[in-house]
Parts: C-alpha cells; sequence; structure tokens
C-alpha cells in the first residue's frame, strides 16, 4: 500500500491553541457544537470538522471554507459543550490568523444601507470582521 | 435620599434605539430610582474582543470603568444587553487577571488607575428586585394580550456572564406577568437573531427571524418582548422579508404603557399602535 504524503501546519494548531487559550485535542467530535448552532446551515463545514482539520494541521481546509465567518459568537456551543472547549474562542482565534495577515471581510463601500443600521451592528461587524 | 442608578448608554440608545432609552427612563423615574447618565463614557466596542492576546479592545470598556471611578461610583448599569455583555465581560477579565489589569494601567492615561472596583449591571438585575414597586406602578393591566420574551444571546451567554438560568431563563416573564401580560413559552427565545450579519449578510438574519417570528406565532404570540437593540432592529426591520408583522417591543415600553406613561414609539419599523389600539391599551 502507498501512503501519501501529507503537508501539515502544526504552527497552525499552535497559533490557534495560543490566540484562544482553549485545547483543540480535547474536542472528542460529539457534534453538540454543530446541533445546537443556530447558524449551522450556512456553514460549508460543520464545526467540529474545523477543529479536526486545525488538528490535522490541514490549514487550507480551515480557510478556505465559510464556518468561522458565519459563526456570529453567540456562544450557544461554549456554553454545550461537554467538554468545556470555548467554541466561540476558537472561531475568533481562526478568524485572527485571517484579519491579522491584513485581509478584511467587509468592505465600507459595500454596504448599500448604512443609514439605516443601528451603530452597535456596524461596529460589531467591523469588529468581527477587519483587522 | 432617592436611590439612583448610574447609566451607561453606549452608542445606539440616542438614535436608533431612542424608544428604549425614553421608556425605560420613564419607567424608573416612575419606579421611584431614576437612571442617570454617566457624565463620560466611551464606546464599548459592541462586540466582545475573544482573543488572550488582546488587550487593546479592552480599553474602552475599561475607560468607561474608569469614568464611574472618577464620579465615585462602584456600579453601572446598562440597558443595551450587548453593551452589557461587553463591558461585564471586560470588566470581568480585569478583575480576574491581575497582570492584564496591570498593563490596562500601564497603558491607560487615566488617572488614579482603575482599581477593578466598579460593578456592571443590566436593567434586568435592577427590575429582578422591584418587583412590589412595579405591581404598585401598574395603573392599566396590559390583559388579554400575548406576548413572546426573546432574550438572545448576549444576557445569557457565556454562562460567567448570565443574568439567568443560560438555558432557561424567566426574568423577564416575571416582570411582563406582572403587568398583566399573558406570557407565553416561547421555545426560541434564547436563540441568536443573527447579530450583526445584519451588515453584510441580511441572508442570514431573515432565516433566523422567519425561525424565531414563525415559533412565536405558532405558540399564538401577538407580539415580541426583548430588551436588545441589535435584536429589536433584526426581529422588527427584518419581517419584512418574512409573511409576518408581529410588533417587537421593548420591554420598558410595555412596562410604561402598563404604568400609564406617555412614549415615543418612533422607530418601531412595525407600528404597534393598531395592536395596542385593538387591545384596548391606546386610545
Amino acid at each position: 500500500m502507498k501512503l501519501k504524503k501529507l503537508t501539515r501546519d502544526i504552527d497552525f494548531m499552535d497559533k490557534v491553541e495560543e490566540l484562544s487559550g482553549q485545547s483543540l485535542n480535547s474536542c472528542i467530535q460529539c457534534g453538540t457544537c454543530a446541533a445546537g448552532c443556530p447558524f449551522v446551515e450556512d456553514m460549508e463545514i460543520l464545526p467540529e470538522r474545523v477543529f479536526k482539520h486545525i488538528t490535522l494541521g490541514n490549514i487550507d481546509k480551515v480557510l478556505e471554507h465559510n464556518t468561522m465567518w458565519i459563526c456570529a459568537a453567540c456562544y450557544t456551543c461554549s456554553v454545550r459543550c461537554p467538554r468545556d472547549i470555548d467554541i466561540a474562542k476558537i472561531m475568533e482565534a481562526v478568524r485572527q490568523v485571517v484579519l491579522r495577515a491584513n485581509i478584511d471581510m467587509v468592505d465600507v463601500d459595500e454596504i448599500d444601507n448604512m443609514e439605516e443600521l443601528p451603530q452597535l451592528a456596524v461596529v460589531g461587524c467591523f469588529r468581527k470582521e477587519t483587522g | 435620599m432617592e436611590k439612583s442608578h448610574l447609566y451607561y448608554p453606549g452608542c445606539t440608545m440616542k438614535t436608533k434605539a431612542s424608544d428604549y432609552e425614553d421608556s425605560a427612563m420613564k419607567v424608573m423615574e416612575k419606579l421611584g430610582e431614576p437612571l442617570i447618565e454617566m457624565e463620560d463614557w466611551y464606546c464599548c466596542g459592541a462586540v466582545q474582543s475573544l482573543t488572550e492576546d488582546d488587550i487593546m479592545h479592552q480599553i474602552a470598556p475599561i475607560r468607561t470603568m474608569c469614568c464611574a471611578q472618577e464620579q465615585g461610583e462602584d456600579e453601572i448599569v446598562t440597558l443595551c444587553d450587548m453593551c452589557y455583555n461587553v463591558l461585564r465581560q471586560a470588566n470581568d477579565r480585569m478583575k480576574e487577571n491581575e497582570d492584564d489589569l496591570e498593563t490596562m494601567n500601564e497603558f491607560l492615561d487615566e488617572d488614579p488607575d482603575y482599581d477593578g472596583g466598579v460593578e456592571v449591571y443590566h436593567l434586568f438585575h435592577i427590575l429582578e428586585g422591584m418587583k412590589e414597586e412595579i405591581e404598585d406602578a401598574v395603573e392599566n393591566p396590559l390583559e388579554d394580550m400575548v406576548v413572546a420574551p426573546y432574550y438572545g444571546c448576549m444576557l445569557l451567554r457565556p454562562d460567567n456572564v448570565a443574568i439567568d438560568e443560560t438555558e432557561d431563563p424567566e426574568i423577564m416573564e416575571g416582570i411582563l406577568e406582572l403587568l398583566g401580560l399573558e406570557v407565553l413559552e416561547n421555545p426560541k427565545r434564547t436563540e441568536c437573531c443573527g447579530s450583526y450579519h445584519t451588515v453584510n449578510r441580511s441572508d442570514i438574519v431573515e432565516k433566523r427571524v422567519e425561525d424565531i417570528v414563525s415559533h412565536a406565532v405558532k405558540e399564538g404570540a401577538e407580539a415580541i418582548v426583548l430588551s436588545c437593540p441589535l435584536c429589536q432592529f433584526n426581529l422588527d426591520f427584518n419581517q419584512r422579508a418574512t409573511e409576518f408583522d408581529v410588533p417587537v417591543f421593548y420591554i420598558t415600553e410595555l412596562m410604561a404603557l402598563s404604568f400609564g406613561l406617555d412614549i415615543e414609539m418612533k422607530k418601531h419599523k412595525i407600528d404597534p399602535r393598531s395592536l395596542l389600539k385593538e387591545k384596548g391599551i391606546l386610545e
């Protein structure tokens, strides 16, 4: 049997753990996070799959999907995780890896109803989606 | 001396959520514990920054704590759920982590240093202890109206800042019943409304709103009641994408109406007046 050599980025996992203060290896892939997530239908891969990719060092698999951007940090998964992993912090850490590379996910010029929006929505969006 | 509360408004209360501030001020005045706005304050940042190394985004909330300290106060009260959540999380982080507090004080040019002695409360914390006063203030019980309480996220999660049981809160129900309302069990009352996605992913918010409102209506709700300006905007404004037309009240608006107070109700997209007239609450 021929084994394929995989490219793995363990530094990515270290970075996410450092930023989030959470241990990714604690995840038992039970799916409680996905089961309770109100945004899961818009996520391209489920949260626990994101964690698995991070522990395997598959950085591209994490970053090419939209899961961390669909997460709105509602903390439902964080309060329900049976392993006490603060999942919202992991999603934030993954977002920050991207944003700190000067990649923004929202462009002020593309918001056409700015005057209609309440201030806290705009502040919140720019805090979560720009670096 | 009359008891009062040091009030932190935040960025939205003076404009888009002025109906909330207007009614809350009048209600607390009537209850004998008025809200007195802080002499100085800063925008909280709306969402909490969750990375371990990010002290920078804790600065604005802690500057606000310094403002309270400067005024000689040790408590502040918010009306906005997001302000409550962010101020409370940032403040707790400083109280629990000496190194973070030291770093913060080194950076801040405020004098004296923040001593970690201010507590952050939400209006619900105050109202919970005033049930007798509320009962006594009700002049026009809001009978025959069925409402669905909606908590959303920021009052209940993460659990270390929750104002009540994370999965089964009752604070709001307890107050609404005192007003004479029929309060139903709203199955989606703790689910997120879509939050800041309203800025650039309104499709996501519309799905959340459809889900939340349809379940409330199925249970028999004639109105939804809440306390967060962003939830109010999302559930009110985004119902236009659904088949529903359910008024979305701030809890203090219903309190004010039951107390016989005149309130503005100027910013609602779905005008609540026809429902209130139908119920004999407004003429």
